[in-house]
């Protein structure tokens, strides 16, 4: 059970890192690009990347915020 | 795509992987044995091996739109992270990585842990370290090359990418036996965020049907516009860490006043 543990925290560690919020935008704004696409027939290209770039500066923000007080 | 920059993409981003392994191989066979070391070192690379000839095949009969989908957003999240890093680093808000600080921590840490024969390995620590860094450095070149030489249909050119970065570092830590301090390593950190986060974004949205303009010559203005925002958070936390260090003294003073 120790072995799992410590095999699953090494793979959530490896994929997600230290702010699981970033990991959780990108599968959100990949949701929201496949119902866009498939969906509402919008070619949302440009949606990926904008949620990428606000998902780094909210955990940027997060991170220096809490390192500030 | 051409395989240049599949090829300079795996390079800089296995050297950055290679040059933390090289420290621990370095501190651990330098202060124990090297013959631990390299059985240790020879062990997790059989590993790897067994990794990849299981994984790479196996990937390459999926079909390439879920495949891009979930590699995509495997990338983008993993390249978001070194970004993330990067900034931070840049900005002061977290300790730059030190190669030669985490070797003498390696080294300290060596020579205090006590010395057990196991297994028909003489010494048992220096193997199990030596295993322990290089395959975790390890898995995430085989991650790096798979993804990428299988979404581009070019295995051999990450291959080849990969093989020369572990080859040129290994070659420069032989030449000058010590950690590789003088490599660039955040900025290096950087330039694969950048890399790793422009190729997911990419490929997670293609994956997700989405048909980019201009199809692969999207990537010639992702990229770069991946690169100025990183530079533009940079800027951002800079200035505001200046303004932050401005302000205290005059509040401080303001509460003296008052």
């Amino acid at each position: 059970m120790k072995q799992l543990k410590a095999f699953g925290a090494f793979w959530y560690d490896f994929i997600v890192g230290d702010d699981w919020h970033v990991a959780a935008l990108i599968v959100a704004g990949l949701a929201l690009t496949a119902i866009l696409t498939h969906a509402a027939k919008v070619n949302a290209w440009w949606l990926l990347p904008v949620v990428a770039f606000a998902a780094l500066g909210w955990s940027l923000h997060r991170a220096t915020s809490s390192t500030r007080k | 795509m051409n395989a240049l920059p599949l090829i300079l993409t795996v390079f800089i981003a296995c050297a950055v992987e290679a040059v933390e392994a090289l420290t621990i191989v370095l501190a651990v066979g330098i202060t124990r044995e090297w013959r631990s070391t390299l059985q240790g070192m020879a062990a997790a690379l059989v590993a790897l091996a067994v990794i990849t000839a299981a994984i790479g095949p196996a990937i390459g009969y999926l079909p390439l739109t879920p495949l891009r989908l979930v590699v995509g957003a495997l990338l983008a999240i993993f390249g978001l992270q070194w970004l993330r890093k990067a900034v931070l680093r840049a900005t002061g808000y977290k300790a730059l990585h030190d190669e030669a600080s985490a070797y003498l921590r390696e080294v300290a840490a060596a020579e205090a842990a006590t010395r057990e024969s196991r297994r028909g390995v003489g010494d048992w620590y220096a193997f199990t370290l030596a295993f322990k860094g290089v395959l975790l450095e390890g898995l995430e070149v085989v991650f790096i090359v798979i993804t990428f030489g299988d979404n581009q249909k070019n295995i051999g050119a990450a291959v080849i990418g990969a093989a020369a970065a572990i080859i040129v570092i290994t070659l420069a830590g032989i030449a000058v036996k010590a950690p590789l301090t003088r490599v660039p390593e955040n900025w290096m950190k950087f330039a694969v965020g950048v890399m790793l986060t422009s190729f997911g974004t990419f490929w997670g949205a293609e994956g997700a049907g989405v048909a980019w303009p201009g199809n692969d010559a999207a990537l010639l203005v992702l990229v770069p516009v991946v690169a100025l925002v990183g530079a533009a958070y940079i800027f951002w936390l800079r200035s505001r860490k200046v303004a932050g260090s401005a302000l205290r003294p005059a509040k401080e003073s303001e509460a003296v006043g008052s």
